[in-house]
């Protein structure tokens, strides 16, 4: 996972100024095993699937994998940090299509997010989608996220 | 294990409140690796308008699965947590989690399912805070996976 220097407050778009289409800042971000066990600790999710091998490859995993909910957690900053602010998140949801196989190793694996704006909602809203990736695969669907804009 | 269809429309609720605190709320953003500021600095949060800092938008799931985990772990229903993947997940929000709030929890089986040999499961969850106001309702599904399907989330 990448860091980020801090931003003023709500430096994000204005929501006259965003039309349909629009592009989001596409984002990559690395998750290792270190980070499985962090996202473990900090969210209660023990499930022994996201940091067990022989576990996750007894219920016919092909390795261990990580959580939904951290992956969903990533992918939305690529919206937060376009909006501007966190809290401004009306909306937000996603299936899980594949698992997110990380392997041990240091490098962990990479996925990448884009977004674009799917629709413009009545003030102060938009909808944005977003596209979730490891390599080729699509591993969240329908991800979806409903953000209120400055005025 | 069978899958008790007879749960669809079961109510959960715990009576004791979580207390949401700043520190709780760091180690979740870090843990998702988002350094915002809102986070961890009120002053920045306030700046925002809020009055404390607030939490990752996925923060909910901590409260929601907690609180669900008393449905899926009950043996009666007969969902067999081991070959469990999440399936979907949904959020919408009333208004940020934020350091301070004591909420509650209240979770509705809203389907039980065996669709191709995996039993789903799905529940809405309530998050109010303990003086009654809507904070965030969660929408999640899990699937069993039936041995045999592997790699695909049904």
């Amino acid at each position: 996972m990448t860091s980020a220097t801090t931003r003023p407050a709500r430096p994000g778009p204005r929501h006259a100024e965003v039309t349909a289409g629009l592009a989001l800042p596409a984002r990559t971000f690395t998750v290792t095993r270190a980070d499985l066990v962090r996202y473990a600790a900090a969210s209660g999710d023990f499930n022994p699937i996201h940091w067990n091998e022989r576990i996750a490859r007894a219920v016919g995993l092909p390795d261990v994998i990580g959580h939904g909910m951290l992956t969903m957690g990533l992918a939305i900053r690529a919206v937060t940090d376009w909006a501007g602010d966190p809290g401004a998140v009306v909306e937000y949801g996603t299936r899980f299509l594949r698992p997110v196989v990380v392997p041990d190793d240091d490098l962990g694996v990479e996925a990448t997010v884009s977004g674009r704006v799917a629709a413009v909602l009545p003030e102060p809203r938009v909808r944005v989608d977003l596209d979730v990736r490891v390599g080729a695969d699509k591993v969240l669907g329908r991800t979806r996220a409903v953000v209120a804009l400055e005025g | 294990m069978t899958l008790d269809r007879t749960f669809v429309g079961r109510v959960y609720r715990d009576e004791r409140y979580y207390e949401v605190g700043r520190e709780k709320i760091r180690e979740f953003a870090e843990a998702v690796g988002d350094p915002h500021p809102a986070f961890t600095d009120p002053a920045a949060a306030q700046a925002l308008g809020r009055p404390d800092v607030i939490a990752p938008p996925t923060f909910p799931i901590v409260l929601s699965m907690r609180a669900e985990s008393a449905a899926v772990l009950d043996p009666r229903l007969g969902f067999d947590f081991s070959r469990v993947v999440h399936r979907e997940q949904r959020f919408a929000y009333a208004r940020p989690v934020r350091a301070g709030d004591r909420l509650t929890v209240t979770v509705t089986i809203t389907r039980a399912d065996t669709v191709g040999g995996n039993d789903l499961v799905e529940f809405d969850s309530e998050i109010r805070t303990t003086g009654g106001e809507l904070v965030c309702t969660t929408t999640t599904s899990l699937v069993s996976r039936a041995p045999g399907d592997e790699t695909e989330t049904p």
